[in-house]
């Protein structure tokens, strides 16, 4: 469980985040949403660690992030899995080279182990065939597979995912929220996805926060938002004809 | 007062870079295994260009000594000591840096200014991983140990080049071999060595520097790059004259 309590960020005179509170469950996937430049991708640096808040706590199961030491912080990034907007697999490693390198850094197994437990995360993907190839040669669907690989490998107790379907087309994106939420059932993680995609909203949200402004102006889950009253959230969500229609249509049902 | 304050910026943030480059690697095993790679990507993809741009400058000293400066009044072996001399002293070392300021300076600020907008050293971070010392510390022990092989080869190609006018029937084997020979002090060629380990020091830490404080897109990555080897080559010039003092 991820906790944040009171959680701001100012850049300067700029204050972007203000005042967010809301609680992660293990074994759920946790939504960030909100319009970009709402603050959802500060408040995911602020929660891994690559920006500190200006104030506020953030508890990882009882243990302030915030207030912890260099090497404390360092020994809990261990047990994160990180998937980027963009990737961000290293270019000079093959895939295999790429799902390894959390076990190669940070474990004692043997090599041949590393390949079996690398190969196995790869499976889970359904990468198995891949692991020869470049990032530069495989699609981004696949290049978003294999970062999924190599952020479980480590069995991680967090999963975190900015943006995962960023670039992606509405198939692959189903697969790649698909696969995300396996996961986090499976090995009943605390995953949080940073997202606007819509039918990732509708699809996995089971706990789904809604920052707008810096502020997280609803919490709830994906069953919870067609009949929310949020302004804001509504405007948001049902920004386009097909979702907003498809909104009329259950407020028309539930009227009777 | 805004460029004096800008530079002491980049100064204190380079020293903190170089706080987390300059400690023990997370895993022994990563770092041999990055290092080798370096040494082999940065040392020994150099060598050709070092061999042919100290063969031809080798070749054209010893011609242009004895065009412009030998006469009658003169020993024939000037044109060897001389020649040997400024290999030994300068071309070998401060101006070959110089050259490689340029090839391994935008290669490293570019490699690492590439994986800093593509969120590679990101993910590094997350993972827990020094990411400073993963990704620099290969490169600067590398650069530094391949350093003084490239010097040696850069002399060695150097006085080969000097020979090669004798084909041209300029200047004869036996004068240069008496120019090469005369009134040879081993110390400068250590100096040589010493200076080419600093400056490979300061190339792959200010290139690395640069590349790992890229912030924006490719135009910020080619922009550092380029301020790499500025960078690196007007501090390479710096040390020079510094190092020029203290050992000789």
């Amino acid at each position: 469980m991820i906790q944040l309590s009171h959680i701001y960020k100012s850049f300067g005179d700029r204050e972007v985040l203000k005042d967010i509170n809301t609680v992660f469950e293990n074994g759920r996937v946790n939504l960030i949403i909100g319009q970009s430049g709402s603050g959802k991708t500060v408040l995911m640096k602020n929660i891994v660690g690559l920006l500190t808040p200006t104030s506020g706590r953030i508890m990882y199961d009882d243990r302030d992030f915030v207030a912890m030491t260099k090497k404390e912080k360092i020994m809990l990034r261990r047990e994160m899995g990180m998937i980027f907007q963009s990737a961000a697999l290293f270019d000079s490693l093959s895939v295999l080279d790429n799902v390894m390198f959390p076990l190669d850094m940070f474990s004692d197994m043997s090599y041949e182990d590393r390949v079996r437990r690398a190969k196995l995360c790869l499976s889970r993907v359904n990468l198995q065939g891949a692991e020869r190839k470049y990032p530069g040669e495989i699609s981004g669907g696949m290049q978003k597979r294999v970062a999924i690989a190599r952020a479980i490998v480590l069995q991680p107790k967090y999963l975190f995912c900015d943006e995962p379907n960023s670039g992606l087309d509405p198939k692959t994106s189903i697969v790649i929220d698909e696969l995300i939420s396996g996961i986090t059932h499976e090995d009943n993680i605390t995953t949080i996805v940073n997202t606007h995609d819509m039918n990732s909203v509708m699809g996995i949200g089971e706990h789904i926060t809604f920052i707008c402004e810096g502020r997280a102006e609803w919490t709830g889950s994906k069953d919870e938002i067609m009949d929310a009253d949020n302004k804001k959230l509504n405007d948001f969500i049902f920004a386009s004809d097909i979702l907003r229609q498809a909104k009329q249509l259950h407020d028309q049902k539930r009227k009777g | 007062m805004l460029t004096i304050k800008k530079g002491l910026i980049h100064l204190g943030r380079y020293s903190m870079l170089m706080g987390r480059v300059l400690t023990q690697p997370d895993r022994m095993r990563m770092f041999w295994k990055s290092y080798v790679n370096e040494m082999f990507q940065l040392g020994y993809n150099s060598i050709v260009i070092v061999l042919i741009i100290s063969f031809f400058i080798g070749a054209v000293i010893c011609l242009q000594i004895k065009l412009n400066i030998q006469s009658p009044w003169m020993p024939k072996m000037v044109v060897g000591y001389t020649t040997r001399e400024i290999m030994l002293l300068e071309f070998s070392s401060s101006i070959m840096c110089l050259i490689l300021a340029g090839k391994v300076g935008s290669n490293i600020a570019s490699e690492i200014g590439t994986m800093r907008i593509t969120q590679q050293i990101d993910a590094l971070d997350i993972m827990g991983v020094n990411s400073a010392n993963y990704l620099i510390l290969p490169k600067i022990m590398g650069l530094m140990t391949i350093m003084p092989i490239l010097v040696t080869f850069s002399v060695a190609s150097g006085i080969a080049g000097a020979y090669a006018t004798s084909f041209s029937g300029m200047t004869t084997i036996d004068e240069l071999n008496e120019g090469f020979r005369y009134s040879f002090n081993q110390w400068y060629f250590w100096c040589g060595i010493i200076k080419a380990i600093v400056y490979a020091f300061i190339i792959t830490s200010v290139s690395s520097y640069m590349g790992y404080s890229v912030e924006g897109g490719s135009v910020e990555v080619g922009k550092n790059s380029t301020n790499a080897v500025v960078s690196s080559s007007i501090l390479v010039l710096f040390s020079d004259i510094f190092l020029t003092t203290i050992l000789t």
